[in-house]
């Protein structure tokens, strides 16, 4: 078996659904997202010189992946000289079995774990769980959802969804007493009962957030300090990583340490970063008697050598698309329906199941607005491959048949200027049915959906290519005599074109130099994170919540 | 010179006074557009479902429309940044590749071709009302337009620019995405809506007139006046007062 998730039985429309009717999530998920999204745009603004890195980001991840094989294999030589057991699994299953042989092998009775991803896609805690081995989630975000039974709805913050008097109440509970809804008191009791855990545990389990191949090291980066404790203190540790985790060398370490906090929280700096080659030495002050590390294929090769999606082996997990996405402000995490979610999860979970038909659903959940791209420190274009996703579903024959349908008869009306003309003067007739005072406002068809929250604009009498008869003439009765410089300017473009100079005249005003004269505008000049400080503060929402990997 | 209008099938069936804006304000400045029939649709809602056999037979009729033009331009930062993926939709055919690639570099949403090709940034528009403004993504991040219309304002006299919060926000439309996903998109116009109302301004103008359909239709669903034109409106609007 694979540990391969399945599908939910639900949709993601239904699952939508009962985000939006979820007034604190909604609220929640909204203040966390709008903090951070103007904290890592406040970043990138001071860092000065943002896209210039984000493009070395982009081209450090190209190239690593490009050449996966090359330097997983010095990673894992590496990292056998320092003394580190490596695995490697080409399932998820195969990566608990691993672990859970490590575990009866060393008759661990308990585990600590620092934030990581990768292994809530395993379903590692029930499988430890299912042996007698106690898994403890240490990140404070973590171990809220843990209490709570939940899986993470946001890969940096997984507790974005609830508020801090739910946070309150589950942790009352825990402490067995009432306790207040006040940041310091709750983070002071989660510590002092991890403290205990920590001292007890047999094994520290982590993530990896980057691995180096040129010296075998693995990196974690975090905020609370329990991921170093996660690695000083338990005898045994293991590291789950997923092959495309890996960097070359610890020079391009550092662009991806400028990068990631900055996306992910606004940080300039995370609060920890740890770099770990191998067990303890006799030297050490502290560190495991005993390291390993389980490198995760788990469907990620699937996307090696796919031109559409092996960019998403790039991701460093920052969070910043899911920040970014209004769609994921209004539904959460969960309606998403996987592990990972968000635009990267919206692309990722389909893609890791090589299983379109089952996941098709959730590609559907975004407007292709591109404002995950725009925030992705190593560019990644997810919003083409949503795109990608859905004509995939398509050719499958996935798509569902009323939709097909519907295509195939915008195709016939729009293959023929002649036929869509046609097709106007009969909507024109037939709108009379429905248009009271120039709109349609019933419900009906098509508009079902759309006319619950709005009403739709009729045809006018004329279209434009009718009025262009009596138009152009008066037009062309008022023309003006074109300006000689503005003459030449434009034959000089389209001269310009044919030798080649694609680009003539379209300067993407977001790049390179301003097209103004003067300075910019208060109105351009506006920020969000202007407006970002209102709302109450959840307690996995302060500054520094959270782990990234 | 032939400077083609790409009116968009929207504009061509919903919204004619938008083109005719474009056509107007381009003939000031001696440019007289022609409107070549065979366009129809960009191919963009099939193109986004998926549905790219369906996009080719529409997009066709723009890569025929155009093939002869020496400048196109469109009134929908969307509909132009839709050339910009038709290598990718006609990777597999040499002959509309090759089409694809020369429209592309051909191409203009209004704003750009105002102020890049004809060098135009003050129009002596007047216009005196309080005027907000929504970046449409498609034309801000797929084209780069966002500057141009800005700058297009700033000179346009007694215009007062408010700033709208958020605003480059998605306002849900997304094409199908708000047929399929409707209370997601419902709830992303609700969130624009009441962005363009905290922003205190009569008159919301954008470069895309889906996204404005989409905004001004939930304005008027909840009685709200707030104006919605598209900027080439405005700027007409501005100028024939003079
Ligand atoms: S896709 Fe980009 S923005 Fe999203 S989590 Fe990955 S690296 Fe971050």
């Amino acid at each position: 078996m694979s540990a391969a998730q399945s599908k939910p039985r639900d949709t993601v429309k239904e699952r939508a659904e009962l985000a939006l009717n979820n007034a604190f999530l909604r609220k929640a998920v909204k203040y966390t997202t709008e903090k951070l999204r103007g904290g890592k745009q406040q970043a990138a603004e001071e860092h000065g010189n943002w896209e210039a890195w984000r493009e070395r980001g982009r081209q450090i991840r190209l190239h690593t992946i490009a050449h996966l094989d090359y330097y997983l294999q010095e990673f894992a030589e590496n990292a056998r000289a320092n003394g580190v057991h490596v695995h490697v699994a080409d399932t998820g299953a195969e990566a608990v079995e691993i672990a859970l042989a490590i575990a009866e092998q060393k008759r661990a009775r308990s585990a600590v774990k620092s934030k990581s991803m990768v292994t809530e896609e395993l379903h590692l805690n029930q499988a430890l769980e299912g042996i007698g081995v106690e898994a403890i989630e240490t990140d404070l975000g973590e171990y809220i959802i843990q209490l709570a039974g939940e899986a993470p709805s946001h890969i940096i913050i997984p507790a974005i969804h609830k508020n801090r008097q739910q946070i309150a109440e589950l942790l009352s509970k825990d402490a067995g007493e009432t306790l207040p809804p006040d940041t310091t008191v709750l983070a002071g009791f989660v510590r002092k009962k991890l403290r205990e855990k920590f001292l007890e545990a047999d094994l520290g389990i982590t993530g990896c957030n980057f691995a180096i191949a040129e010296s075998g090291s693995m990196v974690l980066f975090e905020n609370e300090g329990n991921a170093r404790m996660v690695t000083t203190v338990p005898e045994t540790q293991i590291t789950f990583m997923g092959m495309e985790r890996i960097i070359p060398s610890w020079s391009d370490l550092e662009v991806m340490a400028t990068l990631l906090p900055r996306s992910a929280t606004g940080q300039k700096l995370t609060v920890y970063m740890s770099g770990i080659t191998g067990p303890k030495r006799q030297e050490d002050g502290d560190g495991p008697e005993e390291m390993h590390i389980i490198i995760i294929d788990n469907g990620r090769s699937l996307q090696l050598g796919d031109p559409e999606f092996q960019e998403l082996l790039n991701c460093i997990r920052c969070g910043a698309c899911l920040n970014a996405c209004p769609v994921y402000r209004h539904i959460g995490g969960h309606a998403y329906g996987g592990t990972y979610s968000g635009p990267i999860g919206a692309v990722l979970t389909p893609a890791l199941q090589g299983n379109v038909a089952e996941w098709d659903d959730i590609a559907n959940a975004s407007s292709l607005c591109g404002a995950c791209y725009e925030a992705c420190p190593v560019k990644i274009p997810l919003h083409d491959m949503l795109v990608y996703l859905r004509r995939r579903k398509v050719e499958q024959g996935y798509s569902p048949t009323l939709e097909r349908w519907a295509m195939k008869g915008y195709a016939a009306v729009m293959s023929s200027s002649v036929k869509l003309q046609r097709t106007l003067k009969l909507g024109k007739l037939g709108q009379k049915l429905v248009v009271r005072d120039g709109v349609i406002k019933a419900r009906i068809g098509p508009l079902e959906g759309w006319n619950r929250y709005r009403h739709t604009p009729g045809l006018p009498e004329q279209s434009f290519r009718e009025r262009w008869e009596t138009l152009e003439p008066d037009i062309r009765g008022s023309l003006q005599e074109m300006d000689a410089g503005m003459k030449e300017r434009m034959q000089q473009l389209v001269r310009s074109r044919s030798e080649g100079n694609e680009n003539q005249g379209k300067r993407d005003s977001s790049e390179g130099e301003s097209i103004r004269s003067d300075a910019p505008t208060a109105y351009s000049g506006k920020r969000n994170s202007d407006r970002v400080d209102r709302e109450e503060s959840g307690v996995n929402k302060g500054k520094g919540g959270g782990n990234h990997g | 010179m032939k400077v083609s209008l790409f009116v968009t099938c929207i504009s061509d069936a919903v919204y004619p006074r938008v083109a005719e804006a474009i056509a107007r304000l381009l003939a000031r400045y001696g440019v007289a557009v022609d409107l070549p029939p065979v366009q129809t649709c960009c191919g963009q809602p099939a193109y986004n479902s998926g549905y790219w056999q369906e996009a080719r037979e529409a997009a066709k009729t723009i890569l025929d429309a155009f093939a002869d033009s020496d400048f196109v331009v469109s009134p929908s930062g969307s509909c132009t940044g839709m050339i910009h993926h038709y290598d990718k939709l006609f990777e597999d055919d040499p002959v509309y590749l090759e089409k694809a690639r020369v429209l592309e570099q051909k191409s203009y949403e209004f704003t750009q071709f105002l102020v890049h090709v004809l060098g135009v940034t003050d129009l002596g528009a007047v216009y005196p009302h309080k005027v907000t403004y929504h970046p449409s993504c498609h034309g801000s991040r797929i084209l780069g337009v966002k500057e141009e219309p800005l700058v297009l304002m700033e000179r346009v006299k007694g215009l007062e620019l408010v700033p709208l919060p958020f605003a480059e926000d998605c306002c849900g439309f997304g094409g199908t995405f708000a047929v399929k996903m409707s209370d997601i998109s419902g709830a992303m116009v609700t969130e624009k809506a009441d962005h363009v109302l905290e922003s205190e301004a009569e008159v919301l103008v954008g470069l895309d007139m889906a996204c404005l359909m989409n905004i001004s239709g939930h304005l008027q669903y909840r009685n709200e006046p707030v104006r919605v034109m598209h900027l080439a409106e405005l700027l007409y609007e501005g100028v024939k007062q003079t």
